[in-house]
């Protein structure tokens, strides 16, 4: 909340991006051996490997839903991918991510083809300098194309946030420390849907609307990112 | 989630498609609601929330603390749920799961992004001892909208408040004064089958929703929100969505 350090100047931020400029991405599917399927995101310096397991049985069987299968996600940081060591185990924090993050992954799934089963998808953050639930969500959506599970489309995730007043695309950490909104989205490309939304930060109505904006258009550049690394695996063989 | 029938989701959809609701609501209504404050004598401040058959208690403790070494001079402010076995049976004893977090936590930035606590006025000694705020929320009986309630008890539990006095390391709990809270989030969830909005949505309604949104809202400020269930919004929804909470908040709001 503190406002001592300069955000923004002449335009630019901390990291010479304009406001409405995404951090440099990377993506690669197909990563892991024993996985069915894995991704990994880079977004500036936050970097997360994401695989997926499944559809498998649903254990305990009380959990299993007759119509259709779930997703259970787990979101976690890796001990080492923060300043101050993360205490290995679960987290308040990862444990409310990892229930979002179903939530953005679950409407794009065709779940009612996998009746009683669920499908796993695990994140592991290796580097965190903010926007770590997206870069997790878009490794994660990766992943789960490269599992061969049949989607509906792709999910894409980016935050968009307040710095000193101003509206910008994707927080890197000093931003998002210091900062004063953060909003992570997540979208159905193919639907304009967003099926992950969290805030925080005080705002209103109009600067919601002009954020979102920014997000919405930084889920498309996203998306074009992990399309890319999804024909390269799976496009015209070399 | 055994205990509900598939009967009963479709009623409740098809309910909501023809704009009425299982329990004979409007879309925009609320469940009956109560507050009654100080229903815990040892708490510092308690409320119980009902509406319609969800029942909450939220009880408010001050104790002694070390403060973050990132805000040595600021007190604390902790925000916990419990949804023991008692409240469904669907619940089971434990450590808190994910649904309990997420409820602990989106009440906790409802209360922190907006100050409504001015927790750098709780620190007694900056670096080494702070006034910790502990607000812990009890469900009772689970019959949908746990968020809207938790959210209303918290706030009113910490208004209710008497903050002890403290002297030489000790608390002091005979000693009591008004504790100031300077802003009142008030959280409203919105759920949404096609093109319709409801307003509190009840046990059965939140497993048929395409989504919900919890957004809350102080007197003018938007500060904070959470997405919940599987579907997806449009922007324009959302935008009509924060609209409508703001609207129905005030309505909450009348209770604190």
């Amino acid at each position: 909340m503190s406002e001592d350090k300069e955000l923004l100047k002449d335009g630019k931020r901390i990291d010479g991006r304009a406001k409405d400029e995404l951090r440099d991405m990377e993506a690669e599917a197909g990563i892991l051996k024993r996985a069915d399927g894995s991704g990994y995101f880079r977004m500036g310096g936050t970097e997360v490997i994401a695989s997926v397991f499944g559809p498998r049985e649903l254990h305990p069987k009380h959990k299993q839903k007759p119509q259709r299968g779930i997703i259970q996600c787990r979101y976690n940081l890796a001990p080492f991918s923060v300043d101050d060591r993360k205490r290995p185990g679960p987290s308040r924090r990862g444990k409310e991510i990892g229930k979002v993050a179903e939530g953005a992954l679950s409407s794009i799934v065709f779940l009612e083809e996998f009746p009683t089963a669920t499908i796993d998808v695990y994140m592991e953050v290796i580097s965190a300098d903010a926007g770590t639930r997206c870069v997790a969500l878009n490794a994660g959506a990766i992943a789960l194309a490269d599992a061969g599970i049949p989607m509906k489309g792709l999910i894409s995730s980016c935050a968009a946030g307040k710095i000193e007043d101003t509206p910008v695309l994707d927080l890197k950490g000093e931003e998002d420390k210091d900062g004063q909104v953060d909003l992570p989205i997540a979208m159905n490309i193919e639907t304009g849907e967003i099926t992950l939304l969290q805030m925080d930060g005080m705002t209103d109505i109009d600067e919601m609307d002009e954020m979102l904006d920014l997000a919405i258009d930084g889920c498309k550049k996203v998306a074009e990112k992990q399309r890319e690394a999804l024909m390269e695996t799976f496009g015209d063989k070399k | 989630m055994m205990e509900i029938t598939e009967i009963e989701e479709e009623a409740a959809l098809d309910n909501i498609k023809s704009g009425e609701r299982i329990d004979d609501r409007d879309l925009k209504e609320f469940r009956d609601i109560e507050v009654v404050t100080g229903v815990a004598k040892k708490a510092e401040g308690s409320a119980k929330v009902v509406l319609g058959d969800t029942k909450v208690i939220v009880g408010v403790k001050f104790g002694l603390g070390e403060p973050f070494p990132d805000t040595p001079d600021e007190g604390m402010l902790m925000v916990n749920a419990e949804l023991g076995p008692m409240a469904s049976p669907d619940f089971e004893s434990g450590p808190p799961g994910k649904d309990a977090t997420e409820l602990a936590r989106v009440i906790d930035r409802g209360l922190r992004e907006c100050e409504a606590i001015p927790l750098e006025e709780l620190c007694i000694e900056e670096g080494e001892k702070v006034w910790k705020v502990m607000v812990d929320i009890h469900v009772l009986d689970h019959d949908g909208n746990l968020m809207d309630a938790s959210a209303l008890g918290a706030i009113k539990a910490l208004k209710e408040a008497e903050m002890p006095g403290y002297e030489d390391g000790e608390v002091l709990r005979d000693e009591g004064e008004d504790f100031e809270v300077l802003k009142t989030p008030i959280a409203c969830t919105i759920g949404k089958v096609d093109d319709k909005y409801i307003v509190d949505p009840g046990l059965v309604e939140e497993e048929v929703v395409d989504g919900m949104v919890t957004v809350t809202w102080t007197e003018e400020e938007l500060c904070s929100l959470q997405k919940r269930g599987n579907g997806g919004f449009q922007k324009e929804e959302l935008l009509e969505i924060f609209e409508l909470a703001k609207e129905k908040s005030s309505e909450l709001r009348k209770f604190i």
